[in-house]
Order: C-alpha cells, then structure tokens, then sequence
C-alpha cells in the first residue's frame, strides 16, 4: 500500500484553519494593537461576571488570581488537596526572560528569535514574539511578590545559561525555580480566596465541558472524596490543565497528571493540535525496575558544568573510574562542537540513544550515559559546585544510593513535557467559543521542541498577561444568558459522566488500571518515543485498539463512586489516554518529516539529523475528533522574520 | 526481601479504624516506599479488596503532598519525604507500622489520607505580599543582599507537606507558619505587610485547631527541607513586636 492509501485508512482531511485573531502589521506592535482593540469591562459590571479555571499550576494560578483581582468572580479546580502541589512545582532550571541583565546581547528580538528557531519552525511568529515580549514583565512581577530568585554580591539578579542559546537569560532559584515561581502566584491565589474573589475547588477533577448554543459555559467534575458529580456554570472556561506525558506511563510528570480534561473538551469538538509533539528530556534518572512508577528529572541545567560521555568500546563493563580519558567518548562535544553539551533537548537525548543502541550506554541493561562532573570539581572547587547543584546532587544520591560528587551520574531520556495541545488562537481561545488553553494544556508556543527555561515563562506569561486581556474581550459581550442545573445540556452532561463512571465500576474485570497503563506506555515508547516509523506508527495504533477493547471488557476498578476511589480516578484518566495514544500516532503517521521532538527515521539527512520538509509540512496540525479516523485541519505557518532554515548546532 | 507492613485503614472520615498487616514477599530495596505500597494494592486489587488510599503526586519531594508516620516517625527514618524514602533503608523480615498524619487539625479523610487545607487557610490569611499583577517596578531596582535573598530562599522551601505538624507533640503549625514569616520577613518587598502579617497568620492557625509551641524541636528534625528551628524566633519576634504596637487593633 502506498503511504497515501494508509493514511486514508486512519485519517480525513478537512478545511484548512487560520488564528484570525493575531493582528498584522509589524510583529512587535501586535501584542499593544490587540490590546488596544480588546474590549474593557467596567469594574462595576466585573462581579457580575464569572470564570471556571481548571487547573491550579503556573497558567491555572496566575490567571485565578490576576482575573479574581480584577474583580470577576472565578471558581478555581484542581485534583489535588491543595493549589501548591501543582507539577509546575517540579521545574527545576529556570525561567527566561529577555532582561539583558548580562549585557550580553540578548533582546526581546533575540529571545523570539530563538524560541522560533528552537521550536523547528513549527510555531507561530506572533505568538512567540509575544511570549518574549511579556516575559520581562513576568520577572518583575515574580520579584515584586517576593519570589527569592538568585542573585549576586551586589544584590542584582543573577541568569544562567540554559540549553539551545548562547546568552544568559535564565533566572533561577537554586534548582527549585518552578516551586518558588508556583509558591508566588499560589500566594496570590490564596490572597484572593481570602479575600472573596476566587472560590477553590480542591480534590474536584474535571471530567466533562457543558456546552449551550455552542459556548463552553461550564464543567462537569467529581468531588474526589464524596463522588459527588456536581455541574458549575460561568460566562467563560479556561483549562489550564497541563501536559499528556503520562500517556506513556512512565515520565517526569506527577502520578495525577492526566489529559482528561482537555480530551473531553477535544470530544466536543475543540481541536488537537500537534499531539505527536513530545519532548524527551535528556538529562533524567535511568530506569530500575518493573515496579517503576515515575521518572525523575535532573535538571538540564546541569549540562552547563557535566560533561556526557560514554565508554568508546561498546560493551565496555569497567567502572566509569577505570576508564581512562583516551577511551571515553564526549560525544556531544565531538559532534556539535560549537553547542558541545548544550544542544537542544531534543537532539541530547536522540544522540544518547543512539550511544545506547549501539551498545555503549552504562548501568543497568545499558539504558544509561554518563554525566561528569569531575573536571567541573577541580575547575570551580566542590563548594561551588555544591552551591550551584546542591539539591540536585542530593536528589540523585537519595534515589541511586550513589555519590554524584566522587562517580558520575547516570542519566537517561525520559518524556517530560507536550508541545502539542488543545489548539488555540492569538486570544488563547479554543475554536470553541468561551474555552480558553493555557499554559502547557494548549500547543502555542513551542512549535516541536520546547527550549529549556521557557515552560515556566509560557504558563505565567498566559496566566498574568495575556489571558486576562483576551478573556476581558471575550466577557465584555457578557453575562451571557444565566443556566441552572436543570438546563438539559447541563443535564446531558453529567449523564454522560455518571455513565462513564458506573459503566468503569461495572466491568469487574481481571485486570488492574495500572497494567493497562504500563502497557499502553510501553507501545508508545517503543513506536511513538524518540524516533518513529511508518511501519511502528501504524502496528502501535492497532495494538492501542486492541487494548483499549480490552480494558473496555476486563479492567477491575474496585470500590464505589461514592467514596475517595483513587482506582476509579485512575480508570478515567487510562481510558482517555488511550484515545489519545492513538491520535498521537495517527498525528505521527502524518508527519511524515522530522522535526524538534518529532523524529521520523524515513525523514534524516545522511549523518542521521533531522529532516524537515517546509514546503509540505510548515503547518500545524489540528485535528477534529473523529473517532477511527480523525479530521486534519491544517494551519499553514507562514515566516515573515525568521528565516526557516535546518537547525544547525554544530 | 521479605517484609510485613502494618497499615491503618479506616474507610471514611466517620469511621473506626484500625491497623491491618499484609505481608510482602517479593520487595526490592531499589523501590521506592511508595512503589512498595503500590505493589501491594496492585495485589489487593487483584483479590478484590480495596487498595490502600495514599496521596502522593510528583515523587519527586517537591509536592508535599505525600507523607505517612512510619513506626513512629513522619515521613520515616531518614530526613526526606516519604516518596523519596527507598526500601533500601529496610531489611528482610522488618515489621512496619504505616498511619497517616495525626493531629487534630488534619483530619483523616480515608485510610492515610488527610485534609491539610488548614495550611492553605494560613497562607490565605496573609502569607503573601500584596502586588497586584502589573503593578511590580523594574526587578532590578530593589536589590536584595545576596545573604537576605540566600535566607528567605531557604525558609521558603517549605512544601507545605505537614510533618511538621504531625512530628510534634502538641501538633503544631509553628515550623511552617514561621517559615513563610522568615520567607517573606527577610525581604525588602515583605516589609510594608510584616506586621499585619504575623498577627492575622498567627491568629488563623489558633482558629484552625493546631497546639502551642513549647519550643520541642520535633518540627525540624522530621522537616524534609531542614526548615530551622530559628524560624520560630523570627516568627516571635515579629509577633511581640506587631502586638507591643498600638494599633486600631
């Protein structure tokens, strides 16, 4: 079969799709032309006005409490016991922004220039022009509610350098930059709950949008600890849900994280765009064992002082300490000599796979790479080096039992964030009327790979300051008419949810949620991780079809809906991701170039980097559900300032 | 290796509960404690019977939102989360006994479950400084001693997981509380909200029901971050000084 007839087998091709909500003009005075055209609410009418946010991390946070200061009245949800336990909490590294504090010659220019070039050309100028535009802002906004960043003798801020760029524009706390940013905008969010403004739903997941006269206008969601299903309305939903990592089972994510929400928002018709998008981050503990149940990420900053390497003989067993210098092989700094250890994530972790599928990977079952820090040690003294990576270091002794500062650690890629996402435009506005994405839950910003640092940046920069201009706009046409409980499209929808979930607890099967996630990952590790085929592509979807039947009939979920069943929360979150495997191959099989986090083995250059093809793929991919065979919309990527050319970090 | 837990299940907030033991055949001391608790409702599943409720979510010690006593002590016995606890630091044929926070301002929600939104309640009450989004001047126009940033970065660390509270014997907030004074206190930023701050966080940990502070210093031993216990004096002496002030009170 030629590869048109098979993708006619799995896919329907629709309209192509436009952001008509980015202004044209030149690039860095759209972001001040559309708020200026954005429509204000009168402080007074605010009150009357009300949003549902999902989500409680960076995006989720800093828009509760920036739109609850402003006046609207926000009803805030997460599914953990508090707003602080949000997995942005985990990012370690740092947060850009283009301050040029280093006097180094970085601008908001230059910051766009390589979140573009970073992301493959597969992102959208406006977009990230003003990403980088607002992220000076964010800094000083973090500062002002306290965030301790690092800083210098002198009592400025101090930056690091971060993975894929030459300037230093990284400002961090330490390595525990997310928790202190997501502590900040928790604080604020927690000011506004006392003050009235936001109502926090804790312990309540998200499991259906409510959708009148075709606007998103509210949300179905269980409280976790009495099952109750409970409908809430508002003139307006964001989803501030984060990323899908955990469809392969094993990531860097938290063990909650899920796709559910922006899954069921895809169900009722909000388009997907670029699900194949996933970053794998290179610099991560390796695997130990069956019973695994996350991966833990060391933060890539630590590839500004470690130096990688592996044995140059494959099958070389010696302990790292009695392989002699002539006989490691730095091969980053070898192949990409201009960027050495600091090449893109991407590109990181395809090269240690390559070491480790040629048969030169370390520790056990060679799934590993070296990371060293010995010549870092005699170079800057162990207290600066503990000083800088102290926590880090200590991290990777408590999980391995081994001592990072006398053997190097053992690193190995592991899937860590989505650039793909419900599809948004310029407003972050779904092609749902009234949903809004943001934060890591929509695709924006980072085209197919996603610069170090720059995560942090998007989730505040949507929550703090774009969002509550776009969502202004959009309310300043409210309140829309009022609903109540008994409005039949609130009623259709907590239906569906309670049938969903008694239909779960009916099957009494044999097998456990957990085995049919572990088994849903492993096929998307092995066909859809860091480097896909056609053939792969198209045997994982079948074999996602088969399990997910297979769950359908013979998955055990113990317990009653009336209760805290952490079984049953995990039964819903499995049930999505198999969807969304599938789509994200389907997504895969399309693509058939290669670029940032999307590699396709038929798409390489001869010394085996990736391949693009602009003229048939600059497009984002948004896809409309469709069940077996989902509808592409395409959105043509067009370049009026950066120039699209190959990646080239040699 | 071969283990016994002993583990306190209780089925809802309401109800009487009790320690039950199971035992584990098959652990690897490279498990983590919760993998090894995973395993085992993965068998309980199997069986039939309800797995153990547990809260964890990033496993990575940085959450907070893990935390169980073991034998005795919270988040177990060495200084870490209990996601970061490894079955390594246990051996063959060891007994041990797993429940949940106990205090009276955490209630017991299932099994080890507990509802901590007390701290939340704390930080609401003023654990922030006020600066509403868009009003923050140039960063770099309020430098900060680098030892004044280095200390408030260190007291904000807290994960707000609450062992603390569970540590100590008059079941106290104090450690945590005082970590966000110390945070906030220490910096310039913090300066205009310092003393409406101590008084309104003090008070709302009264109102939520935890102990007195007699100054025991459990908090700090079983504090995964290592908090200080010098928070506490920080947090003192903000107090005696905002309540030494006449006010409009």
């Amino acid at each position: 079969m030629t590869t048109d007839q098979i993708l006619s087998d799995y896919l329907t091709r629709g309209d192509d799709i436009h952001d008509d909500a980015a202004p044209s003009g030149p690039i860095e005075k759209r972001w001040d032309e559309r708020k200026f055209a954005a429509k204000l609410v009168n402080p007074a009418n605010r009150r009357k006005l009300s949003v549902i946010i999902v989500g409680s991390g960076l995006a989720g946070a800093s828009a509760a409490a920036t739109l609850g200061e402003a006046g609207y009245h926000v009803k805030n949800f997460c599914y953990q016991d508090s707003p602080r336990r949000a997995h942005s909490i985990a990012a370690q590294g740092g947060i850009n922004a283009a301050k040029n504090y280093r006097n180094d010659g970085d601008s908001i220019y230059r910051l766009f220039y390589d979140t573009v070039k970073g992301g493959d050309f597969r992102s959208r100028e406006s977009n990230v022009y003003r990403l980088a535009q607002v992220s000076v802002n964010i800094i000083d906004q973090c500062v002002a509610q306290g965030v301790p960043f690092a800083r210098e003798y002198g009592g400025l801020l101090d930056n690091r350098s971060f993975g894929g760029v030459q300037v230093s524009r990284t400002f961090y706390a330490r390595g525990q930059t997310g928790q202190q940013l997501l502590i900040g905008a928790y604080q604020a969010l927690e000011r506004q709950i006392g003050l009235g403004t936001v109502e926090m739903n804790t312990r309540h997941e998200m499991l259906e949008v409510i959708m009148v006269d075709d606007r998103a206008r509210g949300v179905v969601v269980r409280d976790m600890i009495t099952g109750e299903i409970e409908t809430h309305t508002a003139d307006a939903v964001v989803l501030a849900t984060g990323g899908y990592g955990n469809v392969f089972f094993l990531s860097t994510n938290a063990m909650g994280c899920n796709v559910t929400a922006t899954w069921r928002a895809h169900r009722k018709g909000a388009y997907f765009a670029n699900p194949c998008y996933t970053q794998i981050h290179p610099t991560c503990i390796p695997v130990s064992g069956d019973y695994q149940s996350k991966l833990t990420l060391m933060s890539e900053s630590l590839r500004n002082d470690g130096r990688i390497w592996v044995p140059k003989k494959a099958g070389d067993d010696r302990h790292a300490s009695q392989i002699p210098e002539d006989e490691r092989d730095y091969y980053l700094e070898r192949i990409y000599p201009s960027f050495g250890n600091l090449v893109p994530r991407d590109i990181a972790s395809r090269a240690a796979k390559y070491q480790c599928d040629a048969g030169k990977g370390v520790g056990p079952g060679g799934l590993g790479v070296y990371l060293d820090f010995a010549d870092a040690i005699e170079r800057m003294g162990r207290d600066t080096v503990e000083a800088k990576y102290g926590n880090l270091f200590d991290m990777y002794a408590q999980i391995t039992g081994e001592d990072p500062y006398t053997e190097p650690m053992r690193i190995y890629p592991a899937v860590h964030y989505t650039m793909g996402g419900l599809w948004v435009d310029y407003d972050l506005q779904s092609n749902l009327t009234g949903l809004f994405v943001a934060g890591e839950a929509n695709f924006s910003d980072h085209g197919a790979n996603r610069l170090g640092a720059s995560a942090l940046m998007q989730g505040l920069a949507d929550g703090y300051f774009v969002l509550p201009y776009t969502i202004s706009n959009y309310l300043a046409d409210g309140p829309f008419e009022k609903i109540d409980d008994s409005h039949p499209a609130v009623v259709e929808a907590r239906e569906a949810v309670e049938e969903r979930v008694n239909t779960l607890l009916s099957i009494d099967g044999k097998r456990t949620v957990d085995s049919f996630h572990k088994e849903l990952g492993h096929i998307m590790w092995d066909y859809c991780g860091m480097e896909r085929t056609e053939e792969g592509l198209v045997k994982a979807i079948q074999l996602i079809r088969d399990l997910k039947a297979e769950f359908w009939s013979n998955v055990k979920v113990t317990g009653v809906n009336e209760e805290l069943n952490q079984t049953l929360e995990r039964a819903g979150r499995v049930a999505d991701f198999f969807e969304l495997g599938e789509l994200m191959c389907i997504d895969a099989l399309n693509r058939r170039e290669s670029c940032g986090g999307h590699f396709r083995a038929e798409s390489q250059t001869e010394d085996g980097e990736a391949l693009r093809h602009d003229d048939e793929f600059a497009y984002v991919a948004a896809w409309e559900f469709g069940g077996d065979k989902p509808v592409l919309h395409k959105e043509p990527l067009e370049y009026e300032y950066v120039e699209m050319k190959a990646r080239s970090y040699k | 290796m071969k283990i016994t837990v002993r583990i306190w299940r209780q089925k809802d907030a309401d109800a009487k509960g009790s320690m039950v033991p199971y035992e584990l055949d098959d652990v690897s001391e490279h498990m983590s404690f919760l993998e090894m608790l995973d395993v085992l409702n993965e068998r309980l599943t199997l069986e039939g019977e309800e797995p153990v409720a547990f809260d964890s979510d990033c496993r990575e010690g940085i959450c907070g939102m893990c935390g169980v006593v073991i034998n005795g002590i919270a988040h177990g016995p060495e200084v870490t989360t209990t996601c970061q606890l490894h079955m390594r630091t246990f051996s063959d044929g060891d007994t041990i006994d797993i429940e949940p926070w106990r205090a009276g301002a955490f209630p017991v929600v299932k099994d080890l479950v507990v509802d901590r939104g007390a701290f939340d309640r704390i930080i609401a009450a003023g654990g922030y400084i006020t600066a509403p989004t868009g009003s923050a001047p140039e960063a770099n126009n309020l430098p900060v001693p680098k030892v004044d940033a280095d200390h408030a970065f260190e007291s904000a660390t807290c994960i707000g997981c609450g062992a603390c509270v569970a540590a100590c014997p008059n079941g106290s907030a104090m450690l945590f509380t005082a970590a966000k004074i110390t945070h906030l206190g220490l910096l310039p930023q913090g300066q205009p909200e310092r003393e409406s701050r101590v008084l309104s966080m003090v008070e709302q940990m009264d109102a939520e029901g935890f102990g007195g502070c007699t100054n025991i210093g459990e908090c700090t031993a079983a504090c995964p971050k290592g908090i200080p216990l010098d928070v506490i004096s920080q947090l003192n002496r903000d107090l005696m000084g905002a309540l030494a002030k006449p006010g409009p009170a």
